[in-house]
């Protein structure tokens, strides 16, 4: 291994790679990110190297597992290069055909291509399909050319580039300026300038300061930080060198989830691989700077993404957040000045480095510059990882890229921002993705979960969920947190189960007021999933507390299932599977669901034959009495 | 020590740095309410109780009065509206736990809380942190300390280290602001065995003593 002692050694180290590497050479990319890892992806791996080898193609063909390209919904995703063929869902059995047909004889297979839904259309580039053709992928696009585990795939791709043209074309200052320039908001929720933080920390007289990678994602639904960390690793490492170097930081820490494995592991053989090659530790590239990384593992509480309940379990101290009247970036760890960004923000640190604050701001709005990751799920045909110019509207991310709701539902709602966010109706949807546009509808950035939600979603349940989900997730030290989550929680359980009473939803809204009081950021945006959906669907709730009703037919101790007895076939289906024994029926015989009985699982409105559509929800009205006995013969 | 100018309740206040808006106002005999806040304590700012408005450039804001440092020109409102509805839903919030407290029902009386607007839950701690506070700033002895967070959490006594400890010393007690009974009564479970008592074979984690009857 050859230390990198100068940038000149660096620039022949890459020329050495680069030459090595024969871009005609056919070369097999599979997805190695968690999703497609979850559908086999090493399976598949594993597959085309024992087809290639049976083939003899070893040595004629390359194959990698790379980082997350984001089509997560059809994985495991294999690129074949050099004529970028992308397959989708590929499994095992697909691989001999894939060998024989695509590199040997060069044809494709066509079942493994996209399909375009509307015209039937077949994609064979990945730069055809309307998922990825929407997007503006600068970050999330480094992630499909290269092997997680592999510096020499970063370094030829020009990794360490805006390391090295930092540490000796540039000045702290200068390093500074340009991400002042670059007006690069923090994509961890806050939206707060990056350069203001490490302005104020270069500026506190104390000379031991901090720079620190938040990667404690915990929204539920969101992993656009796992897939960064996974699949380029070195990116958020070199945009974190750059801020220790512009900020005087010569110590930093990831803080990354535990539950996230492969981050853990592929972070820690990214810092091995730099720090072997002299891009970490002392005198980086020769340039006399020093700089050093731990990566400390999370326990698991979602609190501890905020800034200083993460410091103080860096500390290693429960992970409770701490008034911060004197700033983190001024007094942090150790009471010294500590960086905090998140990953998504490091990484553009990197780009904007190497390729200009006006490059960077060429995406975007004025407000909110450069690209955004968002993951995309719920609801929605495309689930994946996301990335657009800020200043898109929601409505394009939706339709365009997501490709819309699947099973021709109707949309009803986006939850953007995570616990912290809210409900943007369909009203709403032209609403351009932006800080600032985001928090005027009530709702926020956050670190860029979207959950799309269909008609069959019902608006109370969903802030019910958020709320159940925050009762456990506030750490418990301040009473406005603890205690009204834990009041609003009552409300919001009584409303679904139909014992929510006239004067609920004011209750609801004090308490959110109060609420305001909290220690952190964490807390005052708790109530904000109740807030959203009662601005937006507040007649939901009236019809939950006045007719007993759920609109959306969700609520279960609201709803009952009742078959229509002109429209029931007799055809057994539902009385067969009914895992509670509560139809009556029989052959010839109109069944009958007994309410008593019934547990409202709602196996029998799913299997009912559409063609018959016998079997239907109610809400707010009295189920029909069950027709008699002696009617029940059919002719 | 620099002077500061503030204004507090529209009195001007001169105070010094490294204040907080408690002490402040204090020297202009303005009382703000605190029930975690504790002199010999390190600033917490768990129970918000002494939350108060300040105006920073132009902005209002919430913030805790015990933690809060004084600044130039800053411009603090100790009641308003927003402020006393806040402190009644909080007081409320409290009193569902430790309805019978006499500081909090002083204070509801103020703020015109009502003890009974929220269900019962009487655990009758409300998460001020003195005792826990107090054992291990003063005492440095953590024998009790908070378990599990969001509603769950709750404060309990360390038994390896409370059996040796709290004896002789029960100086938590009387700091505790809605009974000392909640801390005695918690403590007294973990004081078995008694330092001269037999060593208890029992190694479950729960405070029984290892005798069987003993416990709940």
């Amino acid at each position: 291994m050859t230390m990198l002692s100068s940038p000149e050694k660096l620039e022949c180290a890459r020329k050495d790679i680069v030459s090595r590497i024969d871009p005609t050479k056919p070369c097999i990319s599979v997805c190695a990110g968690a999703g497609c890892l979850a559908s086999g992806a090493a399976e598949v791996i594993a597959a085309f190297k024992t087809e290639l080898e049976f083939h003899g193609l070893t040595t004629e063909v390359n194959t990698k597992g790379t980082g997350c390209p984001g089509f997560c919904e059809r994985g495991p995703i294999v690129m074949i290069y050099p004529e970028e063929i992308c397959y989708l869902r590929v499994k095992p059995e697909d691989v001999a055909e894939i060998v024989s047909h695509t590199i040997k004889e060069k044809k494709l297979v066509d079942r493994l291509l996209y399909v375009d839904p509307a015209t039937g259309e077949k994609a064979t580039r990945e730069s055809d399909i309307p998922f990825y053709k929407n997007q503006q992928r600068n970050i999330l696009s480094e992630n499909l050319r290269i092997d997680s585990k592999s510096i020499d795939d970063y370094l030829a791709i020009g990794g360490y580039s805006a390391l090295s043209k930092a540490l000796f074309q540039m000045s702290p200052e200068e390093v500074m300026g340009e991400v002042k320039k670059s007006n690069l908001r923090g994509r961890g929720g806050g939206g707060f300038p990056a350069w203001r933080k490490w302005e104020e920390s270069r500026n506190a007289p104390d000379p031991i300061k901090y720079v620190i990678v938040n990667a404690d994602e915990g929204d539920p639904g969101a992993f656009m930080d796992r897939a960064l960390i996974e699949g380029n690793p070195h990116s958020i490492l070199e945009g974190l060198i750059i801020g220790a170097y512009a900020v005087g930081a010569h110590e930093g820490f990831i803080y990354v989830r535990q539950e996230y494995p492969l981050a853990v592991i592929n972070i820690n053989l990214a810092i091995r691989q730099a720090g072997e090659r002299g891009l970490l530790g002392k005198n980086i590239l020769g340039s006399g700077f020093d700089f050093t990384v731990k990566v400390h593992m999370g326990a698991g509480a979602f609190v501890c993404g905020e800034s200083s309940a993460l410091m103080t379990a860096l500390e290693g101290r429960a992970g409770e957040p701490r008034p911060k009247y004197i700033h983190t970036a001024v007094k942090g760890v150790w009471d010294h000045p500590s960086v905090l960004n998140n990953v998504e923000t490091w990484a553009n640190v990197t780009q904007i480095i190497s390729k200009g604050a006006d490059w960077f701001t060429q995406f975007g709005t004025k407000g909110s510059t450069g690209t955004k990751i968002f993951s995309l799920v719920g609801k929605i045909t495309n689930t994946g990882l996301v990335e657009v110019p800020m200043g898109v509207t929601l409505r394009d991310i939706i339709e365009k890229v997501g490709g819309g709701i699947p099973g021709g539902k109707q949309f009803k709602a986006v939850q953007t921002g995570g616990p912290s966010g809210g409900c943007i109706p369909e009203a709403q949807l032209d609403l351009p993705v932006d800080f600032d546009e985001l928090t005027k509808a009530g709702s926020m950035m956050g670190s860029g979960g979207m959950i799309v939600m269909d008609e069959d979603t019902c608006m109370v349940d969903i802030a019910r969920y958020f709320l159940d989900f925050l009762k456990d997730e506030s750490c418990g030290k301040c009473t406005p947190c603890r205690e009204g989550i834990r009041q609003m929680l009552k409300v919001l359980t009584n409303i679904t189960t139909g014992k929510g009473k006239e004067g609920d939803v004011e209750l609801l809204e004090e308490l959110a007021e109060s609420t305001g009081a909290a220690l952190c950021a964490l807390g005052k945006s708790a109530p904000n999933p109740v807030l959203s959906t009662i601005r937006y669907f507040r007649e939901e709730y009236e019809a939950h507390i006045r007719q007993k009703k759920c609109p959306a037919l969700s609520c279960k101790e609201l709803i009952a299932f009742h078959i229509d007895p002109d429209k029931c076939k007799a055809c057994g289906t539902c009385f067969r599977q009914c895992p509670a024994e509560a139809i009556d029926g029989g052959k010839k015989r109109i069944h009958v669901i007994d309410q008593e009985k019934c547990t409202k699982c709602g196996t029998c409105f799913d299997v009912c034959p559409p063609r018959f559509g016998a079997v239907r929800k109610i809400s707010g009205e009295p189920v029909p009495a069950p027709i008699p006995e002696e009617q029940r013969a059919m002719a | 020590m620099s002077e500061i100018h503030l204004q507090i309740d529209g009195k001007e206040v001169v105070a010094s740095e490294g204040m907080t808006i408690l002490d402040a106002a204090k020297t202009v005999g303005i009382a703000i309410p605190t029930l975690c806040h504790h002199e010999k304590l390190e600033p917490y700012g768990g129970c918000r109780i002494c939350t108060v408005e300040v105006e920073v450039r132009g902005w209002p804001k919430l913030v805790a009065g015990c933690i809060y440092p004084v600044e130039k020109d800053l411009v603090v409102r100790t009641r308003s509206e927003k402020v006393d509805k806040i402190r009644k839903v909080l007081l409320e919030e409290m009193l569902a736990h430790a309805p019978d407290a006499e500081e909090l029902q002083a204070l509801a009386k103020e703020y015109g809380a009502d003890r009974d607007r929220f269900e019962k839950e009487p655990s009758f701690c409300i998460h001020c942190g003195l005792c826990v506070r107090y054992c291990a700033e003063i005492k440095k002895k953590h024998a009790v300390g908070f378990v599990d967070r969001g509603s769950n959490r709750e404060i309990s006594f360390i038994p390896e280290i409370a059996s040796k400890e709290c004896w002789d010393c029960k100086e938590c007690f009387p700091l505790c602001p809605t009974s000392a009974l909640q801390a005695a009564y918690v403590l007294a479970e973990s004081l078995i065995p008694q330092p001269d008592a037999e060593v208890s074979s029992c190694s479950c984690s729960c405070s029984c003593s290892g005798k069987s009857g003993t416990g709940e």
